[in-house]
């Protein structure tokens, strides 16, 4: 029962110009709007728009589409587009979320909650990761990679075996541990009538001691005081020398800056950066591969390294076009940046922050 | 002696300040530098799909300035131009509908003034006091004015169909941040937001449109609004599943916690705001909000919980929106246990936190909302700590 909008009929009908005698000629055959409803405002969305943006899918398996992928290719995609964050396992790198294992765990004091302990819903992964994974690159896995990478992640999870293969028929049939592992807010039943008692107002206990203390554990960041007297410091005592000339054109470091926001992810850079997802990047340019001291490299990089491939601004540039034809297995989940004005300027700020 | 700062002249009284559009859009002043967000590094991996807090503790009144209200990213502040803006409508509806920006302000528009929390405030004190500073216990809040359209007039345009029963929203950004929200709440009282506090919303609040869930946890104010789907059963994604739902003591989970509890806290003094002027007048100030509706009394304690006066409210009341309050009273100097309990209009009154973890246990994460103590010591510094109940 999709009609055309009618006020959209209409415009069309008008934009159609000289079929407006037409029109009232034969006003039987065009429909004229009803009486008004709504305000008439939008267009009606076209099917391709539908099936562009209307990609997820919901529990009952609606929106899922015809595919369907194995678990052996799901983990040589899950090494090259997952593992830099999840690990190769989904045992998650550094504060990365954790995909497997924790089964068992939810009771305990601190619960390890993965898609194999906790996610109650398949559907709820495969939407996930087609229309936000990997991080730095949503969108860019297909149908077939992504019920490939799900079933390797159900594998990482001892849910299915090694020669398992997840398709459209037979997705409904997995079952998830942690199923039945969740029931509808019920604070109004439970908490609301415990919680609205008159409150009490003198005499409302005997014994008052503090219990747990903040200043134990130490963990808040430092104070504005601290940062506003170092900053003031800095700024009476020395007073920021002028940038040293480095002959590099400023406004294409600056654009540098903004594409390197794509890179900013993973990578840090400056005064006190240190090593995330990826390497630290201060002086990369010009330096031999794999030169980090405590970075955790892929062999692929490794063995780039061994072999003396050196950043030059030309070889970031090919590399910054497309990771893999320079680096091949390479940990670097990055599609590359398509546009040379953006290499360009983005290689720029990095030849200005020497190491 | 005599004050120099009277008996002198001084610079600003002698020479010229700066003339008109030297700051053609103004920031505060920099002796106010302090006033700003702050992040805790070691809650997440990285600053791209993190969390930082409003400095609660050093603002006054109800309406958060737009450039200190927290920012909550799940794939970073992305840049969408009004020109470049759709919003999609499909799913059990007659007429599945686009619209761009300017559409959305041929449609009526209402102002109101809401409240914001993330589900995951105060988050960190559920096993016990650990960050010194409202900023940081209480800060994934803000309270601003918005203006947009509200969505049962979206939704009418295009005819939703006696099946429809809830509603999906998505965002725009990488992040696909997406919620199911029951088509009750989406005819009620939710709006399309293009403006906060009067001028256009922040990038990092989702220029050029966000969704405003009224009460509701903030993870489902979907930032960068792109679609909204009507269907017949709700959608179960991740932020609705893995994420925002509530582990028990058990190791079973609420899910659809949608309604933030009544909750209140003293913003100074406070661990960032001591007390520097000694014994003698104190102004004892906090905030208290309620995603159920009004605020309708908060009641402090000085002495830990052992006996309470009731505050002074001040302000407009709104529905669902911050309230502040006043306690204005003498100190001797000796120690404090300060704590603020919130009661609202439907009767709720703020519980301690050992009452919510003798329901919930200590893994919950989300929907802390428990009174909060601040011990102030007779020299004026405050600690977050936590009392026998």
């Amino acid at each position: 029962n999709r009609q055309a909008h009618p006020r959209f009929a209409r415009a069309r009908a008008l934009a159609a110009g000289l079929a407006l005698p037409a029109l009232l000629a034969l006003p039987a055959l065009l429909p004229l709007p009803a009486a008004a409803e709504g305000f008439g405002l939008g267009r009606t969305a076209l099917p391709q728009e539908l099936a562009a943006w209307d990609i997820d899918i919901r529990p009952d398996g609606l929106g899922l589409p015809e595919g369907s992928g194995d678990v052996q290719t799901g983990e040589a995609l899950f090494s090259e587009r997952c593992a830099v964050c999840h690990g190769d396992f989904g045992e998650g790198v550094d504060r990365w979320p954790v995909l497997a294992g924790g089964q068992g765990t939810l009771a305990d004091r601190d619960p390890v909650k993965t898609v194999g302990s906790y996610w109650p819903y398949l559907s709820t992964l495969w939407d996930y990761v087609h229309r936000a994974m990997p991080f730095t690159e949503a969108h860019s896995l297909n149908v077939n990679d992504t019920y490939a990478i799900v079933a390797y992640i159900l594998y990482s999870n001892d849910i299915v075996d090694d020669d398992f293969t997840l398709t459209r028929e037979n997705f409904a049939t997995v079952e998830m541990p942690n199923a039945d592992g969740f029931f509808v807010d019920d604070r109004d039943q439970v908490e609301v009538p415990a919680f609205s008692a008159a409150p009490c107002m003198h005499d409302c206990k005997t014994d008052v001691h503090i219990t747990r203390r903040a200043t134990v554990l130490d963990v808040t960041p430092e104070t504005e005081t601290d940062t506003e007297t170092g900053d003031e410091t800095a700024s009476a005592e020395a007073p920021a020398a002028p940038p040293e000339p480095t002959g590099l054109d400023p406004v294409l470091v600056a654009a540098g800056e903004q594409v390197f926001r794509k890179c900013a992810a993973c990578h840090r850079i400056g005064t006190d950066a240190r090593n995330a997802v990826g390497p630290v990047l201060n002086g990369v340019v010009g330096r031999h591969a794999g030169a980090i001291d405590d970075f955790r490299y892929s062999p692929a990089m490794k063995a780039a390294a061994e072999d003396g491939l050196v950043w030059t601004p030309e070889l970031l540039d090919a590399y910054l076009t497309d990771p893999k034809t320079i680096v091949p297995r390479g940990r670097m989940s990055f599609a590359g940046l398509r546009r040379a004005e953006d290499r360009a300027a983005v290689i720029a700020y990095l030849q200005a922050q020497e190491g | 002696t005599p004050d120099p700062l009277i008996t002198e002249n001084q610079p600003w009284s002698t020479t010229l300040g700066e003339g008109v559009d030297v700051t053609p859009y103004g920031l505060p002043i920099h002796f106010e530098s302090d006033v700003v967000r702050r992040n805790v590094p070691w809650l997440t991996a990285e600053t791209i799909s993190s969390i930082n807090f409003t400095p609660i503790h050093a603002l006054e009144g109800t309406i958060t300035p737009q450039g200190c209200a927290f920012e909550r990213h799940h794939a970073g502040a992305i840049e969408l131009s009004k020109a470049d803006y759709r919003l999609m409508i499909n799913g059990l509806v007659d007429r599945p509908l686009i619209f761009t920006f300017e559409d959305l302000l041929r449609f009526p528009r209402e102002t109101r003034v809401l409240f914001m929390e993330c589900a995951a405030n105060s988050g960190m004190e559920w096993a016990g006091a650990q960050l010194n500073g409202c900023q940081f216990t209480q800060g994934m809040i803000h309270n601003m004015e918005y203006t947009g359209v509200p969505l049962r007039l979206l939704l009418a345009e295009a005819g939703v169909q006696p099946a429809g029963k809830w509603v999906l929203v998505e965002g725009a950004d990488a992040s696909g941040m997406s919620r199911s929200l029951p088509l009750e709440k989406a005819l009620d009282d939710c709006l399309v937001a293009f403006q906060a506090n009067g001028e256009a919303l922040r990038k990092e609040h989702g220029y050029p449109v966000r969704l405003c869930v009224p009460g509701w946890e903030g993870n489902m104010w979907v930032k960068w609004l792109r679609r909204i789907e009507v269907g017949d059963q709700p959608w179960e994604h991740r932020e609705e599943t893995s994420k925002y739902t509530d582990t028990m003591a058990d190791g079973r989970s609420r899910k659809w916690t949608w309604v933030m509890d009544a909750k209140s806290v003293i913003t100074a003094p406070s661990p960032q705001m001591p007390i520097a002027h000694g014994p003698g007048p104190l102004v004892i100030t906090g905030l208290a909000w309620s995603g159920r509706g009004k605020i309708t009394r908060v009641d402090v304690s000085k002495d830990g919980g052992r006996s309470w006066e009731t505050a002074r409210l001040s302000g407009p009341a709104h529905d669902k929106a911050l309230q502040r309050f006043y306690l204005d009273t003498v100190w001797d100097g000796s120690e404090m246990l300060l704590q603020s309990r919130a009661i609202d209009e439907t009767g709720y009154v703020q519980p301690t936190k050992d009452a919510l973890r003798a329901i919930r246990g200590e893994n919950s994460i989300y929907h802390m909302n428990g009174i909060q103590t601040w011990f102030v010591a007779a020299d004026g510094r405050v600690e977050n700590v936590e009392v026998s109940s």
